[in-house]
């Protein structure tokens, strides 16, 4: 939010609001309404944040037990036998790291051609309204779009297949597939817009150089924006973290992490299993568990999660990065990350 | 969030010569590679369109277009018939009535948009042009992080926290019993749902606001407060008619991020596939209501069931075909923006 410092001054840079014909309490009664309303709104805005972090805080603190952060979920009506998340935060560090190795390199490779190569021109052009609809399509759809591709028999050893011969399509890779869809467009969109604003004649130096465009994305402006795709990956996680509905399809949201049999971390990836959302879900009242101390210990290690990778992308779009004088320029320009919560 | 500089994407900003050995081999073999990328992702997009249609077609089929989107009989019970339809070797049922859901998706999605947009509307104004410096450097990071709570979350805290105490506190027993003969009212209705959705979509919206407020070309303002006119009435009529693109692709946006809502709404929405009806005054605020998304969740387990599954695909395919419209409508509501070289 690259807000005015002082929204209207003079030429001389005085404040027109300190001026007596500007105060406040000479202005008509709806004028004065509004400007308490956009106060009132302000204040709302950082209240509900607070009601909620709290609210996380005090529960959390008040459920969570470092022995649920290391035993497995029993199936148990007695809540004191029934385990703790381990498996959950596993499945979450699990998909996470899934999810974003798809989408990383896809995405980045995208926002290159996207931005440096482009042509066809009707090609790039819905390629771009492509990925802007991956953004738009809810993840459930996503999720039971996944659960169609992943059930064909040829993708089989992806997932299990029942004795009947049908295959299941519920497994690590199928999720972490859909979830890198999630992960896509916030990658590509922070990658592009860096890439644009690197200036002309940072390629043209390197083209006088000799060098060829592709030697020129790999080696001068990739390196350039890694900041911006760091961020982009990020905030890509944050959205895989916290995404449910393709764990409650795709994942099955078992309340184990149940291997496929096999090679050790394959017949994980394979099997079906449970993140830390996906625990919060079932163990909701809406869910089978309904065990509302352990969702509420469940949702706030998942908020505490959020809230580091959220710190992460603060410090990444705005850090002070600039110590080298003569790079400065560029990153400055670079700064100007687009905020891509917004999507 | 930042007044990028007006240089619009690949396509409008003027291309570097091309190198002089761009013709070598390995270059156009990059190029080719990125873009045979590039088309599959575009493929995949195809594929997942048309194979979500046509298992979705025997649903529309059946029912007819305008059918299927019409009201009658009770949308639960339908569903419940389908699940079992077509196990036992009988013809599959897939008589529906989706409008309860329909009209559940476009109650939460319109009200919560409603009430979000001119919250944040103001709440952006205040971000940009009265919180003093240290508030702006908190609310930043504030509003960031309200949008990236996890919906799961959300839907925790309203079914635990906020379910309770509208079912204690707003609910009395006349009005339970007032409309106790078509359906049980509970502390997840339609107004806690709407409301925690007004939440989840808030920050989206200030996001987008608040960047193009703080584009305004600053001579704009200036001109009009050199004309004596005070900060609200420049902030009014200046600042905000010049975002007003920027506040319709904010709403957009949002509908279409409300709309794809699932889980936190099958938690706290009540779950049940009823058309509340504004007829019934206060009450109808009360009443439960399902939304396609979150009928989708709900009914997961049911997805291979052969046309309870399908029926499910219909309903990601409305959806679906909804969001593209969504994301092609922000898409042309943020062009004007592009002339005063704002990107939200």
């Amino acid at each position: 939010m690259a807000t005015r410092a002082t929204p209207l001054t003079a030429p001389g840079g005085a404040p027109l609001a300190g001026r007596p014909r500007d105060s406040i309490a000479a202005w008509p009664l709806a004028d004065r309404l509004g400007y308490l309303t956009c106060w009132a709104a302000g204040i709302a805005l950082c209240l509900v944040t607070a009601a909620i972090v709290l609210f996380m805080l005090v529960k959390g603190i008040s459920y969570l037990r470092p022995s649920l952060l290391v035993q497995s979920p029993q199936g148990s009506l007695d809540q004191s036998k029934a385990g703790g998340f381990l498996d959950p935060i596993v499945g979450t560090l699990l998909l996470t790291a899934l999810g974003t190795a798809l989408a990383a390199p896809v995405g980045v490779a995208l926002a290159a051609w996207l931005s440096e190569y482009a042509r066809p021109a009707w090609l790039a052009r819905t390629v771009e309204s492509g990925v802007e609809m991956i953004a738009g399509v809810p993840s459930v759809v996503l999720a039971i779009f996944g659960l169609l591709v992943f059930s064909q028999g040829f993708l089989s050893f992806l997932s299990q297949t029942s004795a009947g011969g049908s295959v299941f399509g519920k497994s690590f890779f199928a999720a972490g597939g859909m979830m890198s869809l999630l992960a896509l467009p916030l990658i590509v969109s922070s990658t592009r817009e860096a890439l644009a604003q690197i200036p002309a004649h940072v390629r043209e130096a390197s083209y006088a150089l000799g060098k060829t465009r592709a030697t020129t994305i790999w080696r001068v402006l990739l390196p350039s924006v890694r900041p911006n795709i760091a961020s982009g990956v990020t905030l890509g996680m944050g959205r895989i973290i916290g995404d449910t509905a393709i764990v409650v399809v795709l994942l099955g949201a078992t309340l184990q992490t149940e291997g496929a049999g096999g090679a050790p971390l394959l017949s994980t990836l394979r099997g079906t299993g449970s993140t830390l959302t996906s625990y919060v879900y079932t163990n909701s009242p809406t869910g089978e568990g309904n065990a509302p101390q352990k969702a509420y210990a469940a949702a706030f290690v998942l908020l505490m999660l959020v809230v580091g990778l959220n710190a992460i992308v603060t410090r990444l779009s705005n850090g002070p990065r600039a110590t080298n004088a003569e790079r400065s320029p560029l990153r400055r320009g670079l700064r100007a990350v687009r905020t891509p919560w917004t999507r | 969030m930042h007044a990028a500089p007006a240089g619009e994407s690949s396509g409008a900003r003027p291309r570097s010569p091309a190198p002089a050995r761009s013709g070598t081999q390995s270059d156009r073999r990059t190029e080719r590679v990125l873009g045979a990328l590039a088309a599959g992702v575009l493929g995949l997009i195809a594929l997942m369109t048309i194979t979500v249609f046509a298992k979705a077609w025997p649903s529309f089929s059946h029912n007819g277009l305008t059918g299927w989107f019409q009201s009658g009989g009770d949308v639960d019970q339908q569903l419940r018939e389908m699940l079992t339809s077509g196990t036992q070797g009988g013809h599959p049922t897939y008589h529906l009535r989706a409008w309860p859901l329909l009209w559940g998706t476009i109650l939460t999605t319109g009200l919560a948009v409603l009430i979000g947009i001119v919250f944040s509307t103001f709440a952006a104004i205040f971000i940009v042009e009265f919180a003093p410096a240290p508030v702006r450097r908190v609310i930043e990071p504030i509003v960031r992080l309200l949008g990236g709570v996890p919906s799961v979350v959300y839907g925790l805290i309203g079914i635990l926290a906020i379910a309770p105490w509208v079912n204690h506190h707003l609910l009395s027993e006349s009005r339970k019993s007032s409309v106790e003969y078509l359906v049980q009212l509970a502390g997840s209705n339609l107004s806690t749902a709407t409301l925690i959705l007004t939440v989840m979509i808030t920050p989206i919206m200030v996001a987008i606001v608040s960047s193009s407020l703080a584009a305004v070309p600053g001579p704009w303002t200036e001109g009009s407060a050199a004309l004596g006119v005070n900060r609200w009435r420049t902030i009014w009529r200046i600042s905000l008619r010049t975002a007003r693109p920027a506040i319709i692709a904010a709403a957009v946006l949002a509908t279409a991020r409300a709309l794809g809502e699932a889980i936190m709404l099958s938690m706290v929405s009540g779950g049940r596939g009823f058309a509340a009806n504004p007829i019934d005054g206060i009450t109808f605020l009360f009443e439960p209501v399902r939304p396609l998304a979150a009928t989708i969740v709900q009914n997961s387990e049911a997805l291979s069931a052969p046309s309870l599954g399908r029926t499910l695909y219909a309903m990601a395919a409305v959806l679906m075909v909804s969001a593209a419209l969504l994301s092609l409508a922000g898409w042309a509501a943020k062009q004007p923006l592009k002339r005063y070289g704002i990107r939200a």
